[in-house]
């Protein structure tokens, strides 16, 4: 008889302390000692951890009112500019966004040393920030200038909310041209001088649920060293695609939009990042507990490295281009050992996603479960799963 | 007279030629190789204490050829803080002086095998390599 369990069940077992929670490291060594089965008996909840650059990342900001009132129509946040067309004394910052006065790639390879993301970081770190805003006036709204410093506990409301985090898989970036190229996938060297990967391969949240079979709408997550939401699929969201041997592939696959009060997040899982001769982002800490409902759902959270791949893209040319294909497909058993071989030849790897650090937040979330202070939610909505062949769009010209 | 310290950086042209050999031979510097390494793409770096009346001279050849030389008056150290593992470094540190322990894949610096060339300070998506002067 095969096991089945109800996030009801799951969360009285929690809450009585009895709950048995593992991270997706140490279930694949269970799996490995005593079986699927006897695993997915035993075992009640599954954590993941990821903590990478993420672009599509933000926050929205309600400053509070000035006196007199203002409706704030450019915003600057330490010289980066807030979007405030949304309401007076709102404003979204994005991780990417740049200084007005920042040389970008006028000096290429640019430095990018501060962006939104950084800003995110200050305001999470307690740091004061300068705000400076200009409106145009009106009679409700009159002032027309202002220029302080606030503090992340000054303003009213502090929403993390990412459109797009958590990527299921990430193309393993290589340079097949004779210059180096500098990319959001870092520095690559010419004709296969190295190679870069962004994922955490067996402990990514994404990849241990790709059918998205408890990941929905509404599931309570650790983000960015706090608890947050799913709020949607993210933007881009094409679930991976399964070839003709059952192996997991895709290129990119599923995405969560996620969301949480900044006010409680930390510096150290919300940190702004620059890519020489790209841009500025913010590296985002997310972790999802996964809850071992069947043997099906602890099949795929038990899939380890060696049965999980990556796409090999050429940065030099087929991607800037759009062109579509890649150069085969890697396991991250192998981008891990730090060889690969690409077009026969042996290059090495570096991953821009940090593994000691996705581990510490599969075991940070482990020990929130195992307190009881942390109980899991069923998802109100499902995300669209690769059955239901969502398929990328580009922009069509004239 | 007191030896200079210099690095010296160079691309595969230079590889195969007898720099040193040159610096000894034709302008009768007394020279201690302090640390050498070509990388697997045929990068060289190479720490060098040149003495010796013609060390002025024997530089220009140096840089004549293409060889980049710094004096060597610093190092570079890691922020802990500020440094979260990624690893980005790794894949192009020339001589592994980053490195990634595994299974574990926490990045490691051995500021021994460090010759300077300063590249994670541009690279480190967190900023975390800094120059001590």
């Amino acid at each position: 008889m095969s096991v089945e369990k109800t996030y009801a069940e799951i969360n009285a077992k929690i809450k009585a302390g009895k709950a048995i929670v593992v991270t997706a490291e140490e279930l694949i060594a269970l799996v490995e000692e005593k079986g699927l089965s006897q695993a997915t008996q035993e075992v009640d909840v599954v954590t993941t951890g990821t903590f990478a650059p993420m672009c599509s990342s933000g926050a929205f900001l309600s400053f509070g009112h000035t006196t007199p009132r203002m409706k704030m129509q450019k915003v600057w946040l330490n010289g980066v500019s807030a979007y405030t067309g949304i309401a007076a004394v709102d404003a979204y910052i994005g991780a990417t966004e740049m200084p007005d006065d920042d040389p970008l790639n006028s000096n290429y390879p640019g430095e990018f040393r501060y962006g939104g993301g950084h800003v995110i970081h200050d305001l999470v770190a307690r740091k004061p920030v300068k705000l400076k805003a200009l409106a145009y006036g009106t009679d409700c709204y009159p002032r027309r200038n202002l220029e302080t410093t606030i503090t992340l506990d000054d303003i009213n409301e502090a929403i993390l909310f990412n459109p797009r985090n958590a990527y299921q898989n990430y193309n393993c970036a290589v340079n097949l041209t004779d210059r180096t190229i500098y990319t959001y996938m870092g520095m690559i060297k010419p004709q296969l001088g190295n190679a870069n990967f962004s994922t955490a391969g067996q402990l990514s949240p994404l990849l241990k649920d790709p059918h998205f079979k408890t990941i929905g709408v509404g599931t309570k997550i650790f983000l960015g060293g706090g608890v947050g939401y799913v709020a949607w699929n993210g933007t881009q969201h094409f679930p991976s695609m399964i070839n003709e041997e059952g192996q997991e592939l895709g290129s990119a696959g599923g995405t969560l939009a996620v969301t949480g009060n900044l006010k409680q997040m930390s510096p150290r899982w919300l940190v702004g990042t620059s890519y020489l001769g790209y841009g500025a982002t913010l590296s985002v800490g997310i972790g999802i507990p996964i809850p071992i409902l069947n043997e099906e759902i602890a099949r795929y959270a038990a899939k380890k490295d060696e049965e999980l791949f990556a796409p090999i893209v050429d940065y030099g040319a087929a991607y800037p281009s759009f062109t579509p294909g890649n150069l085969g497909y890697v396991s991250y058993a192998e981008l891990k050992s730090g060889k690969i071989k690409v077009n026969g030849k042996e290059v090495i790897t570096a991953p821009l996603s940090s593994m000691p650090r996705a581990r510490e937040i599969a075991a940070t979330l482990k020990s929130w479960i195992q307190k009881g202070d942390f109980l899991l939610t069923e998802p109100v909505k499902a995300l669209p799963s690769p059955a239901d062949g969502f398929i990328a769009h580009s922009i069509k010209e004239a | 007279m007191s030896p200079k310290r210099i690095v010296l950086r160079f691309g595969t042209d230079i590889s195969v030629k007898p720099i040193v050999y040159r610096l000894v031979k034709d302008y009768d510097l007394v020279v201690n190789i302090v640390k050498a390494d070509v990388n697997p793409q045929k990068e060289g770096t190479m720490i060098l204490e040149v003495t010796g009346e013609q060390s002025e001279k024997g530089l220009s050849y140096l840089r004549d050829l293409g060889v980049s030389v710094q004096a060597l008056n610093q190092e570079i150290v890691r922020n802990e803080e500020k440094c979260v593992m990624c690893g980005a470094c790794t894949g192009l540190c020339p001589t592994g002086a980053l490195y990634m322990e595994r299974p574990s894949m926490e990045v490691l610096f051995d500021g021994d095998q460090c010759v300077f060339c300063q590249l994670c300070i541009k690279v480190c998506p967190m900023k975390a390599m800094e120059v001590r002067l």
